[in-house]
């Protein structure tokens, strides 16, 4: 295997399902949580994988499991020299014990999902942290050797105003993370949120508030690197770019996600087929697409569009795109104006 | 066939009132429907009919009952379609009137009622939904009998959802509805009342013979539109299509004739035999005619030849649908249409959508005006891009509806005011009972066909019905106001209002399609003119987010999905100079709530 090689691992418990979410993860399922490790562990050491470059634990919450058994499942996968491990982490949950647990089984990234640091707004958000525990939390990383960390925010909760926002981007800037990921609240079908049109956010209020994320964050020195992310020089997150640069990567446990070459392919969704599938040798596939090579190159031109290096300039017609793109002839690259009508832009690519 | 044992009947009925179900219960209880291949509405075929619940097309089939054999034709129950009640009548001796026991007499119950008693028939009146609990049959049935003339105890009392008292019913219909008459050995009268057009035998025309015999192979004359035709088929839906070698005086079947559009076996043709024929048609032959027209665009230009194929297609099975090309400086090449309401063209635009798989933009729909020029010369204009220009015009008249409206009095004031806005004159107001109230109002086409049966729904929780029809020109104060979409003139929106309403008209249209343009990725102002001066404006603003935040992990394929299904979204959006718009956003602007 050549060039970066990448594994997620998906952990689909929760202590409360949160009224915008829509990942595959559930709240009532924590007496599958060891079967489903073992299951994890299992399929990790049938893929018989070469050393990988990167690793993220994602979910649901990933700190909902025990430590140990985590660290477990994460020595099942072999690392190549200097790989990227990233762990989802719920501030509440982050101990300096837990910490050093996961930095001895090779963690040196943390992403703590940490929404906002304006009370009313988290709780707008149905979370139950409050923003004390971020800061505990951030002690703890830092108290256990951990290289690098990211705090995730939401903006456009209900109730939120641009001064709460601009509130919760400074109260994380305070805690001089290396990387920043700021997402607008996404209406997603299915959840309580989208049966609530009164608290759907406004396109523009949502403008607004990128706007100020991103004056805000390049300021501390945090560069916008993809459309939602920004980070201090050599912060960036690995994995996250191995799936934008349409690399290979296997996912393992329910839900997940893998690609090799342009096919990609999905995990059955809840735990217990999972589980299941695990224990009878059987596959975990869900179903799955092989991209012809058109749609292959087109997915390619869509993804490195939201990412700062741009596209070739023969992708797009530069000239009707007047303050949305610029062009230094090589490549054409998103303005801020485009970032946020990234859509719009990604119509036009050819 | 002995004419003694022959019923034919329509059911009719106002829209909801039981019809279908009814339909149903009745091919359940004579086996012509094995149980297991019973689905709803059975006779509701068309996808659309099915959707919406509302019967399209009249249907008609041979039940057996106790040694008679019956014909049963059911009829559509929506204003727009009234014509196809009116054929099917002629073709029956009688009918069953169906009233919900619920709500008791309706608009259209008196329409189709009056109807059924102008061609002399019987009427079986029967209240149905007995099974509801707000059910009041006592009290409905002295409606009827007060309203109607229809003794109480004639009328029967059904549920058609259990099936209770359908069979006495069915006696009913054997005891009191009057064998047909005809002459077996007279020349041939037989008369088509419904054509619908089959992609594999041609156009299959319902047929109910007079006089005479239809007999397979015979060589046909379809009397007014002057064509000789074979009878290649004849036979008898039960409900399932089985041939037969001939119909007799009384009978009611299909007749296959090698014919290719439905516009060439009109209802109210009459088919009678090449040698030895009938030297007199039978009554009245009558186009439905178009009431509301709009111009239909495709959305990508290139699909003008496949729209055109489409109407063509569409017209072989429904003669009511008007169409002749039309080029608009905004919209480019499309066709002005005419339908027989709103309802009509909606689900005609619809169904070209569907079934021909195409996109396209409808523009404000308009009745037909008649222009007096001041050099005398009168025009008819259906297009308010065509209005001659305004020191060319002398006067301008319109076409006026005779309205009825059944409400329970105590709505009486909120529709009258509805009527009012809609400037309606009252000519009449009856007392039907202590409760119900009939307004008769002469009101304008155009004022009816955009959303009034809605509106009227609605201030009345649904309990006041309509039925109207045309009576005539007057002379009104009209003007053209023109929408103009980023600066330009978008000519095919042009609609006209009457000079009272052109400011509101100006302002609600403007506000409207800001609600229902998208937000583009510049500034679009709309405004709304007349004679060039402007009197409405409002902007839909660029619009500054429309990307996604999140990259689902590595669900890269979600993502992907997304933006393609956006850029399908887009294909369905007409580029008005440099403005995208929904195809169907003057169809919405005129149903949004005033
Ligand atoms: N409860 C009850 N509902 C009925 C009965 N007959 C019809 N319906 C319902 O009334 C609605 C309209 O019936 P349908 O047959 O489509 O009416 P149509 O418009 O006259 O053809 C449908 O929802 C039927 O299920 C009945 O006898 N009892
Ligand atoms: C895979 S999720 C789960 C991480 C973790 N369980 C948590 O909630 O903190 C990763 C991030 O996606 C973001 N997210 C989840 N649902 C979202 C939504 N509907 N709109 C915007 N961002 C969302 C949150 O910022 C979250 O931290
Ligand atoms: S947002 Fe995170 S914590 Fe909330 S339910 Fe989803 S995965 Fe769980
Ligand atoms: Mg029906």
């Amino acid at each position: 295997m050549t060039g970066p090689f990448g594994v997620y691992i998906h952990i689909p418990f929760c202590r409360h399902r949160c009224d915008y979410c829509a990942f595959a993860t559930w709240t009532d399922r924590d007496h599958l949580i060891d079967d489903y490790l073992d299951a994890l562990r299992l399929d990790i050491e049938r893929a018989a994988l070469a050393p990988v470059s990167s690793v993220f634990i994602g979910g649901g919450t990933p700190t909902r499991v025990p430590a140990d058994d985590l660290a477990k499942v994460l020595a099942a996968v072999p690392l190549s020299p200097g790989a990227e491990v990233t762990v989802e982490c719920n501030p509440d949950d982050v101990t300096t014990a837990m910490m050093q647990t996961y930095a001895a089984a090779g963690v040196n990234r943390i992403s703590l999902g940490v929404q906002s640091m304006v009370p009313s707004v988290l709780a707008a958000l149905g979370r139950t942290h409050v923003p004390a525990n971020v800061e505990r939390a951030v002690a703890a990383i830092r108290e256990a050797g951990i290289a690098t960390f990211n705090v995730d925010i939401i903006y456009g909760g209900s109730g939120e105003s641009l001064d709460d926002w601009q509130a919760t981007l400074q109260g994380v800037l305070a805690l001089r993370p290396p990387h920043v990921s700021a997402y607008a609240l996404t209406i997603e079908p299915g959840t309580p949120l989208a049966e609530d049109p009164s608290r759907h956010p406004d396109d523009d209020d949502l403008a607004d508030k990128y706007e100020l994320a991103d004056d805000l964050l390049a300021a501390a020195g945090l560069a916008n690197y993809e459309v939602s992310n920004w980070a201090a020089p050599g912060h960036e997150c690995r994995h996250n770019v191995l799936y934008w640069q349409q690399g290979n990567y296997l996912g393992f446990g329910s839900a997940a996600h893998s690609h090799l070459d342009g096919h990609r392919w999905w995990n059955v969704r809840t735990p217990e087929r999972y589980l299941d599938a695990v224990r009878a040798g059987e596959s975990t596939e869900a179903a799955g697409e092989t991209l012809d090579d058109e749609t292959r190159r087109l997915e390619g031109l869509q993804l490195a569009l939201r990412m700062s290096d741009g596209v070739p300039a023969e992708a797009l017609d530069a000239d009707e795109l007047d303050g949305l793109v610029v062009t230094d002839g090589q490549r054409v690259r998103l303005t801020r104006r485009g970032r946020l009508l990234a859509n719009e832009v990604s119509h036009r690519l050819r | 066939m002995d004419l003694s044992r022959i019923r034919n009947f329509s059911i009719i009925a106002h829209i909801d009132h039981g019809k279908s179900t009814l339909s149903d219960r009745i091919l359940e209880l004579t086996n012509a429907v094995d149980a297991r291949d019973m689905r709803s509405q059975y006779l509701d075929t068309m996808d659309l009919e099915r959707e919406r619940g509302i019967t399209i097309k009249a249907q008609n089939v041979r039940v057996d009952w106790k040694g008679y054999t019956l014909h049963l034709i059911d009829t559509p129950g929506h204003v727009d379609f009234g014509y196809e009640v009116s054929r099917s009548l002629a073709a029956c001796e009688g009918v069953v009137l169906v009233v919900d026991a619920a709500q008791g007499i309706e608009a259209q119950t008196l329409a189709n009622c009056y109807l059924a008693m102008e061609h002399d028939l019987e009427i079986v009146a029967a209240l149905n939904k007995i099974d509801l609990p707000a059910a009041d049959p006592d009290r409905y049935a002295m409606e009827i009998e007060t309203v109607l003339g229809i003794r109480a105890e004639d009328i029967l009392r059904i549920s058609a959802k259990t099936g209770e008292g359908v069979d006495k019913l069915l006696d009913a219909i054997c005891q009191r509805i009057p064998a047909p008459k005809g002459d077996p050995d007279a020349p041939l009268q037989a008369l088509i009342f419904d054509s619908q057009y089959d992609q594999y035998r041609g156009v299959v025309s319902s047929v109910r013979v007079m006089n005479g015999r239809l007999t397979t192979g015979a060589d046909l004359l379809f009397m007014q539109a002057g064509t000789r035709q074979e009878a290649i088929e004849i036979g008898v839906r039960r409900p399932v299509p089985t041939p037969v070698p001939e119909l007799g005086p009384g009978e009611v079947g299909y007749l296959i004739a090698g014919i290719k559009e439905v516009g060439h076996a009109r209802s109210g043709e009459t088919v009678t035999t090449f040698v030895h024929g009938a030297t007199t048609a039978l009554h009245g032959y009558r186009d439905p005619k178009p009431m509301v027209f709009c111009g239909l665009f495709p959305i990508d230009g290139d699909d003008f030849e496949t729209l055109r194929e489409s109407l063509e297609k569409l017209r072989l099975n429904d003669a009511s649908i008007s169409y002749a090309p039309e080029s608009s400086g905004a919209l480019g090449f499309g066709f002005r249409c005419g339908f027989l309401g709103l309802l009509h063209m909606e689900i005609v635009k619809e169904r070209l959508e569907r079934e021909f798989n195409l996109a396209l933009i409808a523009t404000a729909p308009s009745v037909e005006y008649r222009v007096r020029k001041t050099n005398g010369e009168v025009v008819f204009v259906d297009n308010p891009a065509d209005l001659p220009p305004t020191q060319n015009i002398d006067y301008i008249e319109e076409p006026f509806f005779r309205v009825s409206i059944i409400t329970p009095k105590d709505y009486t004031g909120t529709l009258m005011d509805l009527c009012q806005t809609r400037r309606g004159e009252l000519s009449k107001l009856e007392y039907l009972s202590p409760e119900r109230v009939e307004l008769h109002y002469q009101i304008p086409l155009a004022e009816v066909v955009v959303d009034f049966f809605d509106q009227m729904k609605s201030r009345t929780q649904g309990y006041a019905s309509l039925d109207y029809e045309l009576s005539g020109y007057q002379r009104s104060q009209l003007v053209r106001v023109d929408l103009l979409l980023n600066g330009q003139p978008a000519d095919a929106f042009s609609t006209i209002v009457h000079r009272d309403k052109a400011f509101a008209y100006g302002n609600r249209m403007c506000e409207k399609l800001k609600e229902l343009i998208p937000r583009q990725m510049f500034d679009v102002p709309i405004q709304a003119a007349i004679g060039g001066k402007v009197i409405a404006r409002e902007t839909v603003k660029a619009k500054r987010k429309d990307v996604l935040a999140k990259c689902y992990g590595g669900d890269i394929t979600r993502k992907r999905k997304l933006l393609e299904k956006q850029k399908e979204g887009k294909k369905r959006m007409k580029s008005i100079g440099r403005v995208e718009v929904p195809g169907d956003v003057f169809i919405s602007a005129l149903k949004l709530d005033d």
